[in-house]
């Protein structure tokens, strides 16, 4: 069975500006093993959806209007407060990007690594620390246990954001979603912090959803990338099919804004223009004001996220042209 | 830590000394005679009272007697009231567990009410019991609290005959507690709106993000995470709301006839009986200073990013 399907996803903001659709109609699916990207600037719904699947989404002022999220087959959307409750930590779970900030700083890590068990199977604070310790060794932390007792800004960056894999790795879920979780840190550490994720994802045969909108980190771990713009998925593909040619002009754009050895001197390609406000999201295809192949259908009527083949699916009414080029 | 506590305590000493010379200073300054008041209109004789001048020192310059003040102090003698002839230090050991007890009641007063009201608050900003308590505490910030005073005491004390209008027994805590909640009234308006802000503010933070998604109950995302963080700048403001309670209770204790230092101080002011004065508000510096160092250290205690050098 799918480890989780989200269907037809709509998230709305009701600010005093107005209603901000932030989630339009987003689908996605995750297998156990299996690590989905999603990928996409800030503001372009990314971080929502997986808030929504979470159920950390802040409500009011957030809405879920419409839409599935099916994890073991179950909509999450139906559960009473309390089911969602005992899934959030123990069988699904979140890395967010700042550690520093996600962590509470007036308490002991092991305080708050222990707090999963304590909660979630009922054990006692002494196993609950040895626990913790435990865990701390796992996710490679030196001095675990003379370390169990400092406070998050008693460790470096690259610590504090392995305490926090640590944490979402304590109950051993299902489901990880990893909201850039890198993005905070050094490159070296980058490096290592998705190595260990990406190791304990095999062993524990997680599914992951990784948030980013760094390309060089999905290439190395995702095995399919969905791309978001505006609050919807433009294309959806492989890694290898994606890089190799991708199907919708946003897409192809971040690419081609990678800096590259071989066009060292050149000037870099930029996609021009800027996000658009989620409050005023220009009519037809979102990304036409943007896109250097738009014409006179693309201000008008919203491209469907229409099947390219093999799994692929691509939200551009000249996918073809594009693909080919 | 224990070099920072020995810091405090030696920059105790200054302070110490200048709010007595500054108390002094006043009193010195005020116009009325406490021996021309132990005649009142009655006329007196010139030398009898140049006679009990001399004997009180009272003739001799400001600095003189400032000194042979301080020195006393060192000997243990506070001095003595001359309308009673009664040492100024029995006074102070009759008045002060009354008012101890008065402030105390008033401060846990404070801090259960103005945080449970806070909480509420907070959890619900910008929502209809956010709203009713904002104006509690406004009203609350606005009427001084004589007026709080002699309101409740015709309210609970005439109206309803709950309470009797005046302490008589200042060893019965539902005698005192009319005074303590009117006492409490100003400090419980602040601590309710510092909690209410800090609540709402750290309730957006990262880290109850973070609790929600742990999937740790409601109950423990607010009492353990949200609370501990939320404290912070309460406390702050508890420590020094213990001082500003015992000079509050100057107003209080005359309005409900409580026996403590505020009766005291205010009669002996009214007499202009200096030693008395500056004994007493000397005692109630020194609370304030003691409390507040207690404060800056139960700070680290509560926030582990704090460290004293």
């Amino acid at each position: 069975m799918t480890l989780l399907e989200v269907r037809d996803l709509h998230v709305d903001f009701h600010t005093r500006d107005g209603v901000v659709k932030a989630v339009n109609g987003v689908s996605y699916s995750v297998e156990p093993g299996e690590t989905l990207a999603v990928l996409g600037e800030s503001g372009s719904g990314k971080s929502v959806t997986a808030q929504a699947v979470m159920g950390i989404l802040d409500m009011p002022p957030g809405r879920i209007p419409k839409g599935e999220i099916l994890f073991h087959g179950r909509d999450l959307l139906t559960m009473s407060a309390e089911e969602r409750r005992k899934i959030r930590g123990a069988r699904m779970a979140m890395i967010f990007q700042d550690a520093l900030s996600a962590l509470n700083p007036v308490l002991t890590v092991g305080y708050q690594l222990g707090e999963m068990f304590r909660v979630h199977q009922g054990a006692s604070r002494k196993e609950a620390k040895a626990k913790a310790v435990e865990l701390m060794e796992r996710v490679r932390i030196p001095a675990a246990r003379a370390r169990v007792g400092d406070f998050p800004h008693q460790f470096s960056g690259g610590m504090r954001q392995r305490i926090m894999i640590a944490m979402a790795l304590a109950l051993e879920p299902d489901l990880i979603i990893a909201d850039e979780p890198t993005t905070a840190l050094d490159v070296t550490v980058q490096a290592q912090v998705m190595e260990l994720l990406a190791d304990l994802q095999r062993e524990f045969n997680m599914g992951l959803i990784l948030i980013t909108h760094d390309l060089g980190v999905v290439a190395d771990v995702a095995d399919k990338i969905a791309v978001m713009y505006a609050g919807r998925i433009v294309e959806t593909a492989g890694v290898k099919e994606l890089y190799r040619s991708p199907a919708h002009p946003y897409t192809k754009g971040l690419l081609d804004s990678i800096p590259r050895l071989d066009q060292k001197g050149k000037e870099l390609y930029a996609i021009q223009g800027l996000p658009p406000n989620m409050a005023k999201v220009p009519g037809g295809c979102a990304f036409h004001p943007r896109c250097p192949a738009a014409r006179d259908v693309c201000r008008t009527e919203l491209p469907p996220l229409a099947a390219v083949g093999d799994g692929r699916g691509s939200a551009c009414h000249f996918w073809k042209e594009t693909l080919g080029e | 830590m224990g070099r920072y506590v020995a810091r405090r305590l030696l920059q105790m000493i200054p302070v110490f000394i200048g709010s007595t010379l500054l108390i002094f200073c006043m009193m010195y300054a005020l116009p009325g005679d406490p021996v021309k008041a132990l005649w009142g209109e009655q006329s007196s004789d010139p030398a009898q009272i140049a006679a009990l001048k001399h004997h009180l020192g009272l003739d001799q310059p400001l600095w003189w007697q400032y000194w042979h003040y301080l020195t006393g102090l060192f000997h243990g003698d506070f001095g003595t009231q001359i309308a009673s002839q009664r040492p100024v230090a029995d006074v102070i050991a009759q008045a002060f567990p009354v008012t101890i007890r008065l402030t105390l009641f008033a401060f846990v007063f404070t801090v259960v009410a103005g945080i449970l009201l806070g909480l509420a608050a907070g959890l619900r900003a910008e929502k209809a019991l956010d709203r009713l308590v904002l104006v509690f505490t406004l009203l609350l910030i606005s009427i001084p609290s004589f007026v709080l005073g002699f309101l409740f005491q015709y309210v609970f004390a005439f109206q309803l005959g709950w309470v009797t209008p005046t302490v008589q027994d200042s060893e019965s805590f539902s005698q005192l507690m009319l005074p303590a909640v009117v006492l409490a009234a100003l400090s419980l308006a602040y601590v309710t709106r510092l909690t209410r802000t800090s609540v709402a503010e750290n309730l957006r933070a990262d880290y109850i993000r973070t609790a929600v998604a742990k999937g740790l109950p409601r109950r423990r995302v607010v009492g353990v995470h949200l609370l501990r963080n939320s404290l912070i700048p309460v406390v702050t403001f508890l420590g020094t709301d213990i001082g500003s309670l015992m000079a509050g209770a100057v107003v209080t204790e005359g309005i409900f006839n409580v026996p403590g230092i505020g009766n005291a101080v205010f009669q002996a002011l009214t007499r202009r009986e200096g030693s008395t004065v500056v004994g007493i508000v000397t005692l109630i510096v020194l609370v304030y200073l003691a409390a507040s160092l207690l404060v800056d250290l139960l700070y680290a205690v509560l926030d582990p990013r704090i460290r004293y050098a």
